[in-house]
């Protein structure tokens, strides 16, 4: 049933440990390079407080939180490290997506779940892991690998509970995967 | 001592830019190689069917975590000039399982959403926008929540300085949970990839 995504002439993924060696020196890199490590809702906070503070800037300009974000940059809150970090990703992502003949227009579900619900269910998924990362003051990438590595105690504690809570539901969300 | 290149005023703040754009590059290549800009592969992280995030994360940090403790060892990095993210601890714990709700609901995580949709899935996209709501909601609440997400306020801490051991042995720790992990990892998909090729 299991059938890898990008069916045809798509390259198999690369060994798990082969790419967590070359995503670990990657991490390390942004420590040695930048003295921090990488992030994904970071940016997106960022860009959310930008779009607020054009939208409604006194309501913003009276919300800490926005306020944080739009402090940051240099000169501008979108030129931040993590901004450009993210660009990178995307284009990253698409070249090793190229190479690998992997790239097409495709919505992933299993096959007893409609288009329709499996989107609503990834909007709600993002929400939920939208209001997740801000509580937890950053995401997969910023708290559990960058932390993880740094051996932040606050960084394992919310790893361990990432792991908790996706097992904890994955039994009622059966149906959208399998 | 001369890293972090950064700190050390190697460069100024507009090449620090064009340097996040490359290791941005470096991460987003690796995260699509290892398959993560698929959510039926990430899912099934959670179904024991394929442990891939496991391995793939715990690699990354145990190769990220010896590379910072040899760099410190051998006197070419100043730790203490790595950023270190606060410890709050309950806010911590209460996103960790929003998190893992919104993992295993919508099928990614911020970083392997981009990923997905530089490659086309659609689903990646909308998921990205509910990021964007789940962050806006955030900051329209964020003025009646201020008390519970400065709670559990623990500092800068480390695992070895919280519990008061030395670096290298939490390190070695690490790395031999990771081994057993990584062994277990393969005992699990073996009983439940065949359980599923069964069904």
């Amino acid at each position: 049933m299991s059938s890898a995504s990008g069916v045809g002439r798509a390259a198999p993924y690369m060994n798990p440990y082969l790419a967590g060696i070359g995503l670990g020196l990657v991490l390390l890199a942004s420590f040695v390079v930048m003295g921090q490590g990488l992030g994904a809702s970071g940016s997106m906070t960022s860009a959310v407080a930008v779009m607020v503070n054009a939208v409604a800037p006194e309501h913003a300009q009276a919300n800490e939180f926005y306020v944080d974000y739009l402090d940051r940059g240099v000169g501008h809150p979108l030129k931040t490290f993590l901004t450009f970090e993210v660009l990178g990703v995307i284009v990253g992502g698409f070249v090793s997506g190229m190479l690998a003949g992997r790239v097409r227009r495709t919505i992933e579900k299993g096959p007893r779940i409609s288009t329709r619900g499996r989107l609503l269910l990834a909007f709600a998924g993002g929400g939920l892991m939208g209001i997740g990362a801000k509580l937890a003051r950053g995401c997969t990438s910023g708290q559990a690998l960058t932390g993880g590595a740094m051996l932040n105690f606050g960084s394992w504690a919310f790893m361990m509970m990432i792991f908790a809570g996706a097992y904890m539901l994955a039994y009622f969300v059966r149906r959208q995967w399998r | 001592m001369m890293a972090p290149l950064y700190s050390y005023g190697l460069f100024g703040d507009e090449f620090s830019l064009v340097l996040a754009f490359i290791i941005g590059i470096g991460f987003g290549f690796f995260l699509e190689r290892a398959g993560f800009g698929s959510a039926k592969k990430l899912a099934a992280q959670f179904y024991l069917t394929d442990l891939a995030v496991f391995k793939v994360m715990f690699t990354a940090i145990v190769t990220a975590m010896l590379g910072l403790f040899y760099l410190s060892w051998i006197g070419w990095l100043d730790l203490s000039l790595v950023y270190l993210t606060p410890t709050f601890i309950w806010p911590q714990i209460a996103g960790g399982i929003l998190l893992g709700f919104g993992f295993v609901v919508g099928g990614y995580c911020p970083g392997t959403s981009l990923v997905a949709a530089s490659t086309g899935k659609v689903d990646a996209l909308i998921y990205i926008g509910g990021i964007f709501a789940g962050i806006f909601a955030f900051g329209e609440v964020f003025p009646r929540i201020t008390n519970f997400f400065y709670s559990g306020d623990m500092g800068e801490v480390t695992m070895p300085a919280l519990f008061g051991l030395p670096y290298g042995l939490v390190v070695f720790a690490v790395v031999l949970m990771a081994l057993g992990g990584f062994w277990g990892a393969g005992a699990v998909e073996r009983i439940f990839g065949a359980k599923q090729a069964e069904s």
